[in-house]
C-alpha cells in the first residue's frame, strides 16, 4: 500500500466509491480488522477459560454450577463464546474459499459455517444463561 | 465454474518445508480442531445446564482414554494456536519480519505451546486422579 498506488486509484474511482472504501472486495478490511479484534480478545479470555477449565476439572456438579453461578464468570464466559465462535466463523471461512473451488460446494460450505458457529454461540449462551438464573 | 485440470505446483512435496511454512499450515490445522473443540464446550456447557446425570455422563466420556487423549490434543492445539497467534499480531503491527526473528519466534512458539500443555496438564494430575 505505497502512497503512489493510492493516488493512482484514485483518479479511476468516483468521490462515492473512494469514501466507501471498500474496493472490488466489496467488504473493505473489515474482515481482517474483525479477525485481529477477536484476536486480541481471545488472549486474554482463554487464558480465563484455561484457568476457568482447571478450577473444573475435579469439581462434582453442584461445585461446578456453583462456579459458573457467579455474575463475573457467567459474563466471562458469554464473552469467550462470542470472540470465540465469532473468530473461528472467520477463519475456517478463509480455509473454505482457499479449499473449496466448486461454486455451489463453497457456498453450501459458508453457509453451513456460518449457521453452525451463530447457533452453538447462541446454545452456550443459553446454557450459561440457564446456569446463572437457576 | 468447472475447475479444468491443470497442474499444480508440487511445493508440498518437493521443496524442503521451511519453519515459517509448517507453521502456517499448522496454525490452519490447529483453528479448525479448537473450533470443533468449541463445540464441545458448549456440548458441556449444555451438559452442566441439563442436570446432573448429563454432567456425569460428559464428566464420564471427558475421562475416558479416548476424552483425555483428546483433550490433551486440543489443549496443545490451542496453547500453539495462542503462542503462534500473538506471533501474528506483532507481524501485524509490523514487528519481527526478519527471517532469523521469524525462525526464532518461530521456535519460541514451539517451545512454548509444549511448556504451556505441559504445565496445563501437570496442574490437572496435581490435583489428582484422573
Amino acid at each position: 500500500m505505497s502512497e503512489t498506488n493510492n493516488v493512482r486509484a484514485a483518479d479511476y474511482r468516483t468521490p462515492l466509491k473512494r469514501v466507501r472504501g471498500l474496493g472490488a472486495a466489496k467488504s473493505g478490511t473489515h474482515h481482517f480488522i474483525a479477525q485481529r479484534v477477536t484476536a486480541v480478545a481471545l488472549v486474554f479470555l482463554v487464558l480465563w477459560a484455561i484457568y476457568l477449565a482447571l478450577a473444573l476439572v475435579h469439581s462434582d456438579y453442584a461445585q461446578a454450577r456453583e462456579m459458573l453461578h457467579h455474575p463475573f464468570a457467567a459474563v466471562w464466559l458469554i464473552a469467550f463464546l462470542i470472540a470465540g465462535f465469532w473468530h473461528a466463523q472467520l477463519g475456517i471461512q478463509v480455509v473454505i474459499e482457499d479449499y473449496v473451488h466448486t461454486r455451489w460446494l463453497e457456498a453450501v460450505a459458508q453457509l453451513a459455517n456460518k449457521f453452525v458457529c451463530a447457533a452453538a454461540a447462541l446454545a452456550g449462551i443459553i446454557a450459561v444463561v440457564r446456569i446463572v438464573l437457576s | 465454474m468447472p475447475q479444468p485440470a491443470r497442474p499444480l505446483s508440487p511445493f508440498t512435496t518437493i521443496y524442503r518445508w521451511p519453519l515459517a511454512m509448517a507453521l502456517s499450515i499448522v496454525h490452519r490445522m490447529t483453528g479448525i480442531a479448537i473450533a470443533i473443540g468449541l463445540l464441545l464446550v458448549v456440548w458441556l456447557l449444555l451438559a452442566l445446564a441439563h442436570g446432573p446425570e448429563s454432567y456425569a455422563t460428559a464428566r464420564a466420556l471427558c475421562g475416558s482414554w479416548l476424552g483425555l487423549v483428546l483433550l490433551f490434543g486440543w489443549t496443545w492445539a490451542l496453547t500453539f494456536h495462542l503462542a503462534n497467534g500473538i506471533r501474528h499480531l506483532f507481524w501485524d503491527v509490523g514487528k519481527g519480519f526478519s527471517i532469523q526473528q521469524a525462525k526464532a519466534s518461530g521456535i519460541a512458539v514451539i517451545v512454548a505451546s509444549l511448556v504451556l500443555t505441559a504445565l496445563i496438564w501437570a496442574c490437572v494430575f496435581a490435583q489428582g486422579g484422573k
